[in-house]
């Protein structure tokens, strides 16, 4: 090799060892090998060297100029390895702060629970029904067999509104979902399956009572429904929903004027501890009958071809047994603490599959 | 109702226990309310001997006594002044709990001298507040019987609730059939005797008001000595918290009781003019017994002579003719009574009287000529006296009636194949009678004191059936219904746990939907809003009007007419009324940021809605890295946003209105319509007038969606996705328009301005600052250009852009900002 090659390689080479960022050792790269580079002028040269020692210049050239390429390169990783590892550096970042907060809303248990109810009574084939809040004292009373002289209708504390027309219905506010069971059956034609879950209205307040509460309804018509269907769906409801499989369940005779025979359901629980399933001791649940033939009647229905079943449950009260809530008026104060306890996450309904 | 268990069985032969008793009662519908035994916790107190009773050596305060128990010599320390040799107290041993003080005894030594045991006060056993000394009993009282045996107190009193419809069980005699029916014993027979009739009663009745009562009797007993009752029949009153008056009373209280047959006694001789009559009420004032004055109406029947109104019929007696001490002669009336009509009167008055609550249910009305005969007889018995003849108006009424039961029916409607032998011998048990039967069915006679069974009432149908169905279903009601009534009845005295539960057959293999579109849009919704950060809250559909008419219309025709409080009283115009007050309660709790929404009834003159209201109080909660920051009604917007986009609201078609209503601040809020008619949502800050009505602090945005305004997505398959080949080209523009310039009109001329280029555009910078001329503000969106064709050329995207130019300017008067 000649010597101005050997000084060209190690002159280059100490240039790039003094470039300290990729824009200096770019500087090198373009004086060595850009179009007017040291390197690039000597291999143009290269044609005016005489024929004989062409092939012994062309060759040392050669070997300069593969040395040269790698030190660039070598020296261009290094640099770059370096200017990402200052980088990195730069962008540390103290990773035991606080996330972004994120507020989680929640599911009232009452929308909960009439949820669990949808996906257990709809997997028996139930459907949902719904009806104003405001009814007409017929569909509410009447029709239900509650004459207007019944005790009934002193029992259950309505609330009344002013008539909408001079002698017009009287207007109330519905003291059960009972009257969707009307609406139902005048407008739909049997077989009927579905269950009622609504707001119901009562002039009364106290530590267990409140003007507003939630019921959910079921009304059940077909050809061959009897007593023991009445019986097996509750069962069938209540184990499932309170999730003890082997829940005791009791039905004993009573008296509701829109069903006969009728039937108060008790659960087996333990009065001392409030749990549920064990204890010897029962607990009333929920109100239920074959429906009267007089409803059925005052609806359109012939009870000598169809038959079925009724019942009715508060929502609040299932709620509070299946999570041993302690209180009722709670439900109704939306005080956010009470709510993020006892609240439901929206990503996770009720859903058979998954579990209620 | 209360009775004793002794009582029941003066009707009842039966060796069952109380605990059988109790639980059988429940079972077949007289469902137990409690058992008040009070002998039980007293029954190993015995009465006792005190042998001797002298000065204790260490305590001058203390005796040392010897005590017979009939069970040994015990020697006890007593404290109590009056401790004296030879008297009889009550004796407690070792080991007894004593229920006055919670503690159980234990053999003890008390300064020296042993004590095995205690002698009781009143107030010890639990009996009272006599405290002054330990119990000191009769000489007779015989030594070594428990003490509540000799004092009559291990007489159990039950209590049971009886329904409505079963006015036959608010009897002793009534309840004893019914467990004799379920087979707990046998109901003994009703002896009546034979009273002769010794004169002509100088009183007598008459009937003006039949529909109220169709039938009455009555007989004078004269030469009565009135008085206190003997003590078995005080005992017997007392035991379920009636007050003994006096014999003559006490024996009509006794029947109302014992046979659920109310009677009134008057003072024969107080009566004026010889004749009762029923007639209808004409505004005169009348004492009743319990000393208050009443104005009976004409829809009142009221008993009345010459001098007036003597007693509301089956509701209550009257003062002037009641019975005292005086009284030497009596005449016992025993009606027959309309039982609305009882109702409506005992309803109208206020008066809750056991007469009342039986008439109302229905009584027996074959039972009249024996309860006659039986008070009358009683009367003798505790007063003397010789009987007048019985007198009379009116007639036994028509209550024979016949029910028939198919037995096939007890299995298919009550779900229990019952035995046709069986069946029939509970229902005879229960004073049926049979008046035909065959293989397949029996036809009764239906027992003059079950109103309830094949009952004949009217019905109600809805007025709209068409003739021949309401017509049909009628027929089928007169069919069924005294049918149901006996298969009620037979299941009932099984007991319903009898009856084999059967799972729901299925309809389907796999069910159909359980939700409507509209009910699954709305439990969307309610997962939407809780996923957006608000916690669902469920408030009352009544507040006070005053606090309703902050948010809405408060018309008087959803004004309640007997609220439960006057701040319950006006039902709400939208659920974010009483939210609002749920987020001042949460602020006075020390809670002010909150996020709630609910979804529920609106109450509007034109009718009822849903709802998806909510309210964002407060300020967002602080963090490092984001400014604390409150009140934003963009926040609302988005929580409205967040719901339509999820229930398929086409949003480009929505446009937001400056004219959301009056409980929003008007230059902070929005109205979001579909359409020039439909209003979706409306969202903004809360008014300053209607945060400091409500006393809510802080800042407070709220957004109201009416759920059934929204339409439901038209239900067809998905169009193809567009997903074109060349890449989307973006570009930036500022414009500067008059600050009143709504954003969307200027969103809208830019997205229009080359419809098939144009796929978005983004609002990114809005700036109304130092560097901007008054009255003017900037806009700067982003727009997405999308080639299908070929990919843009710069002349292309130059035309393109110009377009958007041009059409903002146009729509808004928008200039590129320099």
């Amino acid at each position: 090799m000649t010597d101005d090659l050997a000084s060209l390689t190690s002159e280059t080479e100490a240039a790039l060892a003094a470039a300290a960022d990729l824009r200096a050792w770019d500087a090198v790269r373009v004086a060595v090998m850009g179009k007017s580079g040291t390197l690039t002028n000597k291999l143009k040269e290269l044609g005016k060297v005489a024929p004989d020692e062409r092939r012994t210049r062309g060759a040392a050239l050669n070997v300069v100029k593969e040395a040269i390429t790698a030190a660039i390169e070598s020296r261009r990783a290094a640099l770059e390895s370096a200017a990402l590892n200052a980088r990195l550096a730069a962008e540390r970042m103290d990773v035991t702060l606080p996330p972004h907060p994120v507020v989680n809303g929640l599911i009232h248990p009452i929308s909960r629970t009439m949820e669990e109810m949808a996906a257990i009574f709809g997997a028996m084939g139930f459907a949902i029904a719904e009806g104003p809040d405001v009814e007409d004292d017929w569909r509410n009373f009447g029709a239900l067999n509650i004459p207007a002289h019944h005790s009934a209708r002193e029992d259950m504390d309505t609330f009344y509104l002013p008539p909408l027309e001079q002698g017009g219905r009287r207007r109330v506010m519905r003291t059960h979902t009972s009257p969707v069971q009307v609406r139902t059956m005048i407008g739909q034609e049997p077989p009927i399956r579905v269950i009622v879950p609504g707001r119901t209205y009562r002039a009364d307040h106290d530590a267990t009572h409140s003007p507003m509460f939630h019921q959910v309804e079921g009304l059940a018509i077909d050809r061959g429904l009897t007593l023991g269907h009445l019986k097996g769906c509750l069962i069938d409801f209540l184990r499932i929903f309170f999730g003890i499989s082997n829940l005791p369940v009791r039905f004993r005779s009573s008296y509701f004027p829109f069903t006969e025979p009728s039937m108060e359901v008790d659960i087996g629980w333990n009065r001392r501890t409030g749990e549920l399933g064990g204890g010897g001791d029962w607990l009333e649940i929920l109100g239920s009958g074959m429906v009267h033939p007089k409803v059925l009647a005052n609806c359109g229905i012939d009870a000598r071809e169809w038959q079925g079943f009724a019942f009715g449950m508060g929502i609040e009260r299932v709620t509070m047994l299946k999570h041993g809530m302690p209180d009722l008026r709670p439900f109704y104060e939306s005080d956010i603490r009470w709510l993020r306890h006892y609240g439901f996450s929206a990503l996770a309904p009720a859903m058979l599959h998954e579990g209620v | 109702m209360k009775f004793s268990l002794s009582w029941l069985k003066t009707h009842l032969e039966t060796t069952a226990t109380l605990s059988d008793i109790t639980d059988t009662l429940t079972m077949i519908g007289l469902e137990l309310e409690g058992v008040e035994d009070r002998g039980a916790a007293l029954a190993g107190f015995r009465i006792a001997h005190v042998i001797e009773a002298v000065q204790h050596p260490n305590a001058d305060r203390l005796r040392m006594c010897k005590v017979d128990d009939g069970h040994g010599v015990h020697s006890v320390v007593c404290g109590a002044p009056n401790a004296r040799t030879g008297m009889k107290g009550v004796f407690a041993t070792a080991g007894q709990f004593i229920p006055g003080t919670g503690i159980t005894l234990k053999v003890g030594e008390i300064r020296g001298v042993k004590s095995e045991g205690m002698l009781l006060s009143m107030r010890e056993m639990g009996l009272g507040d006599d405290h002054s000394g330990i119990v000191d009993l009769p000489d007779d009282a015989p030594v070594g019987v428990p003490y509540p045996v000799w004092a009559g107190m291990d007489d159990p009193i039950i209590d049971i609730a009886v329904t409505p419809n079963r006015g036959d069980a608010l009897s002793v005699r009534g309840v004893a059939r019914d467990l004799a029916a379920a087979g707990l014993g046998v109901l003994k027979a009703l002896r009546v005797p034979e009273i002769p009739a010794v004169f002509a009663s100088p009183v007598t009745w008459a009937i003006e008001m039949p529909d109220a009562c169709p039938w009455v009797l009555g007989r004078t007993v004269r030469g009565v000595k009135n008085g206190p009752s003997p003590q078995w029949l005080q005992d017997r009153l007392t035991s379920i918290g009636l007050r003994p008056i006096n014999a003559l009373v006490d024996v009509t209280n006794f029947f109302t009781i014992d046979l659920g047959r109310p009677l009134h006694v008057f003072d024969a001789d107080k009566v004026q003019g010889g004749v009762l009559t029923l007639r209808p009420g004409s505004g005169e004032r009348f004492r009743a017994l319990n000393g208050k004055d009443y104005t009976v109406r004409p829809i009142d029947c009221v008993i009345a002579d010459t001098a007036g109104v003597q007693s509301m019929a089956g509701v209550m007696g009257g003062e002037a003719t009641g019975c005292d001490e005086n009284t030497t002669s009596v005449f016992i009336e025993c009606a027959l009574f309309d039982p609305i009509s009882v109702a409506l009167t005992g309803r109208h008055h206020q008066i809750a009287s056991d007469a009342r609550s039986r008439f109302e249910r229905g009584i027996d009305a074959a039972l009249l000529p024996d309860a006659t005969t039986l008070a009358t007889a009683m009367v003798m018995e505790l007063c003397g006296g010789e009987a007048s003849e019985t007198v009379s108006a009116g007639a036994e009424p028509a209550w024979r009636r016949q029910a028939t039961l198919r037995f096939r029916r007890l299995a298919e409607f009550g779900g229990l194949d019952v035995p046709a032998d069986a069946a029939v011998a509970r229902l005879e048990r229960l004073g049926f009678t049979v008046a035909a039967r065959d293989a397949d069915s029996v036809t009764l006679d239906v027992p003059s004191w079950r109103n309830d069974v094949a009952a004949t009432s009217a019905l109600e149908p809805d007025p709209a059936l068409a003739p021949e169905k309401a017509a049909k279903a009628a027929a089928g009601r007169e069919a069924m219904e005294p049918e149901a009534d006996l298969v009620e009845e037979v299941l009932r005295l099984g007991g319903l746990d009898a009856v084999p539960a059967v799972s729901m057959p299925q309809l389907s293999p796999v069910p159909t939907l359980t939700l409507t579109p509209r009910q699954a849009r709305a439990a969307f919704a309610r997962r939407i809003l809780a996923a957006n950060g608000l916690s669902e809250s469920v408030t009352f559909s009544f507040l006070s009007v005053k606090e309703a008419a902050l948010f809405g219309p408060t018309p008087t025709s959803l004004r309640l007419l007997n609220p439960i409080a006057a701040d319950l009283d006006q039902l709400r115009p939208t659920p974010l009324a009483t939210l609002a007050a749920a987020a001042q309660r949460n602020a006075n709790r020390g809670h002010g940021d909150v996020n709630l929404f609910e979804i529920g009834p609106a109450f509007r003159e034109e009718g009822q809605t849903v709802f998806a209201a909510g309210i964002r109080a407060g300020t967002a909660p602080r963090a490092w890295n984001a400014p604390a920051a409150g009140g934003d009604p963009m926040v609302a917007k988005a929580d409205v946003w967040a719901v339509l986009s999820a229930l398929g609201v086409p949003m480009e078609a929505l446009t937001t209105t400056t004219d959301a209503p009056g409980h929003y601040h008007p230059g902070r809020s929005g109205t979001v319509r579909q359409g020039p008619k439909t209003v979706l949502a409306t969202f903004g800050a809360l008014h300053p007038s209607v945060l400091a009505a409500l006393d809510l602090g802080g800042p407070a945005v709220a957004f109201e969606i009416d759920l059934n305004a929204i339409q439901e997505p038209k239900r067809r398959k998905k169009s193809l996705p567009d997903l074109p080949a060349y890449q989307p080209v973006k570009r930036d523009f500022a414009f500067v328009v008059d600050a009143a310039v709504s954003a969307e009109v200027l969103l809208k001329a830019a997205k229009g301005a080359e419809r098939t280029l144009i796929v978005r555009v983004v609002l990114f910078d809005v700036y109304e600052g130092d560097r901007m001329e008054a009255g003017r503000k900037s806009l700067a969106i982003e727009v997405t250009f999308q080639p299908r064709e070929h990919t843009l050329t710069d002349a292309e995207i130059e035309a393109a852009c110009a377009k958007v130019v041009a059409a903002v300017a146009k729509a808004t008067g928008a200039t590129l900002r320099g």
